[in-house]
């Protein structure tokens, strides 16, 4: 069987951010990564195979984005991919979540997957949403924020939390699964895998190559027309202390608890 | 088509407080735009319960009785088929995981439009607009559907109104499920996981993450929670972990607090836990990451180890407190 780890770009988190003295807002340009619950995710389909319940032939990264998101793919590989699936096109460009989550499905049609696996959410936008999406249009099951993901029977076995506690759900495959950071300690890559990363098979195709019709996807395709950013309603930024002295930075603590009556 | 749905989640007899919200709502936008607000219900919920909804606003309610309950896809199943029939424009969700879940599949669904984290909707020229913080809270941006639209609440973002007594109409709907919505079952529902811990009431709270680096750390947070005359809350993370009891847990799936005092110790402040604690009157951060989110939202901001601070405060406290 085979398994599609779905992927994404996203900003560097752990590239200093800085404010932007001239708007006074954050600024998170700067290096790209592979989405840190991306590698939960490749790290779950490792451990399926691993565990030997499933006969896993093959597991693929796929993704959606620009040119430089091969090296999300690269990153995904070096942490166990055979190989990698990209969807890179023009006229995605400005698709809103509905359009990316049709675009994904169109291109892991071309693969017939076994199971979809993704992280619960990427840290630069849409939180949640890609997976139920994506399941809707390949018309299979689907559940998000799993942290215990188990094989049985040929079913999946999935925990995670919902509303009122904990719940168990047992899933037949095909299958998309979103995972949580509490599932799994994804590995390290090794030396090795990163510098063979490059030389494993990557694909790109574009929209045509999938059956995407151009008007489906981009700005055109999309049902939410977003505008009118605006900053928040911001609170007064607060009084920071820089621990250097902690019996010091203690006393200064006290003091302001004190201050504002909350030692009663 | 015209009109708004409104998801109502229900459990052991009640409805989720975000979904009241929600149906609140979806009352609220249909009488600015002239329109009807609907409520749609699954499974075992009696007449009376159902029909109570009409206290919050809907005129009407939709009772898929024989589609079980707690996971998305059948949801999906019965909303489309609703919502085609009556000729809903909008559907509505409350903050919380089914509504993210059931949202984004009926958005695949009935080729709509969806946003989701939507902290305010307003009806501008006939039409339901959404707002939704984006790029970790640093800018609103307003989302427009060109047809129908989606909008998935942010965790408390919709507020509750006093019931009034009114009954909504109620309406049996036999919907066909998708051969996939019936191929997950839920093996078993709502288990608590560890001990009952009441963080609602507490005037103070100190409140563990991930960067106590182990699940020991949290009888730092315990000895201060002690000494404050409070009590211990805890992160999803750490809860998924295993390091701290589910009934603990703040945020997206987990508790709302309005504490006096929060003491964050170890905890970056991912939104989906900002918004479980952000009421709260005062809030302390003690992180060892000055670039920590959690550092823009706080009143007092310690950049430090936690391991040295939580120690020495918790006796200066009980050297204060007496």
């Amino acid at each position: 069987m085979k398994i599609c780890v779905l992927v994404k770009e996203v900003p560097d988190a752990a590239v200093e951010k800085r404010i932007d003295p001239a708007t006074g807002r954050m600024d998170r340009s700067g290096e790209r990564n592979l989405n840190p619950y991306d590698t939960h995710a490749i790290e779950a389909a490792m451990q399926v195979r691993e565990r030997g319940e499933l006969d896993v032939e093959e597991i693929v990264a796929v993704t959606m984005g620009p040119a430089t998101a091969v090296r999300a793919l690269h990153k995904a590989v070096s942490l166990g991919a055979d190989r990698s699936l990209q969807l890179c096109d023009d006229a995605l460009a400005g698709s809103d979540v509905a359009a990316t989550g049709y675009a994904l499905a169109k291109l892991l049609q071309r693969e017939s997957p076994d199971l979809v696996l993704l992280g619960q959410q990427s840290d630069d936008g849409e939180c949640y949403t890609i997976g139920a999406i994506v399941a809707d249009h390949l018309r299979m099951p689907s559940l998000t924020q799993v942290v215990k993901l188990d094989v049985a029977d040929g079913k999946l076995r999935c925990e995670r939390q919902a509303e009122y506690g904990y719940d168990t759900v047992e899933i037949e495959l095909p299958a998309v699964i979103s995972v949580g950071d509490a599932i799994n300690e994804p590995r390290y890559p090794s030396l090795k895998a990163i510098m063979g990363a490059k030389s494993k098979p990557l694909d790109s195709v574009g929209i045509g190559d999938v059956g995407i019709a151009a008007g489906s996807v981009g700005e055109r395709g999309s049902k939410v027309v977003c505008g009118d950013f605006k900053p928040p309603p911001r609170k007064a930024a607060g009084e920071i202390i820089e621990d250097e002295d902690s019996t010091e930075t203690v006393a200064k603590i006290i003091a302001w608890l004190d201050h504002r009556k909350l030692l009663v | 088509m015209s009109g708004i749905l409104a998801y109502a989640l229900h459990y052991e007899g009640a409805y989720n407080k975000n979904s009241l919200g929600a149906v609140c709502e979806a009352a609220r936008q249909a009488a600015q735009l002239g329109c009807d607000a609907h409520a749609v219900v699954i499974g075992d919920v009696s007449d009376e319960l159902a029909a109570s909804l009409g206290g919050y606003g809907v005129t009407k309610v939709f009772r898929a009785r024989d589609v079980p309950d707690g996971l998305a896809q059948p949801v999906v199943d019965v909303m489309a088929q609703v919502m085609d029939s009556v000729g809903h424009r909008y559907a509505l969700f409350g903050g919380g995981l089914l509504g993210f879940e059931i949202g984004a599949g009926l958005a695949a669904r009935l080729h709509a439009g969806v946003t989701m984290e939507v902290t305010h909707v307003n009806a501008v020229d006939g039409k339901l607009t959404a707002e939704r913080p984006i790029h970790g809270d640093s800018q609103v941006s307003t989302s427009a559907y060109k047809d129908r639209g989606i909008v998935i609440g942010r965790l408390n973002a919709f507020e509750v109104a006093a019931p009034s007594d009114t009954a909504a109409e109620l309406q049996d709907v036999e919907a066909a499920l998708a051969p996939f919505s019936t191929r997950a079952t839920i093996v078993r529902r709502g288990e608590a996981r560890g001990a009952e811990i009441d963080i609602e009431g507490a005037d103070c709270l100190v409140a563990g993450g991930r960067g106590l680096g182990r699940p020991e750390g949290f009888a730092l947070c315990e000895q201060l929670a002690d000494a404050l005359g409070g009590a211990v809350a805890a992160t999803r993370a750490v809860v998924d972990a295993g390091w701290y009891p589910y009934s603990a847990q703040i945020g997206q799936t987990g508790k709302t607090v309005a504490p006096k005092l929060y003491i964050a110790a170890g905890i970056s402040g991912a939104i989906q836990h900002k918004v479980g604690f952000q009421s709260a009157e005062n809030i302390v951060a003690i992180n060892k990451d000055a670039n920590a989110p959690i550092f823009e939202y706080s009143d007092l901001g310690i950049v430090g180890d936690l391991n040295k601070i939580l120690p020495k405060l918790t006796e200066a406290v009980k050297a204060k407190r007496g």
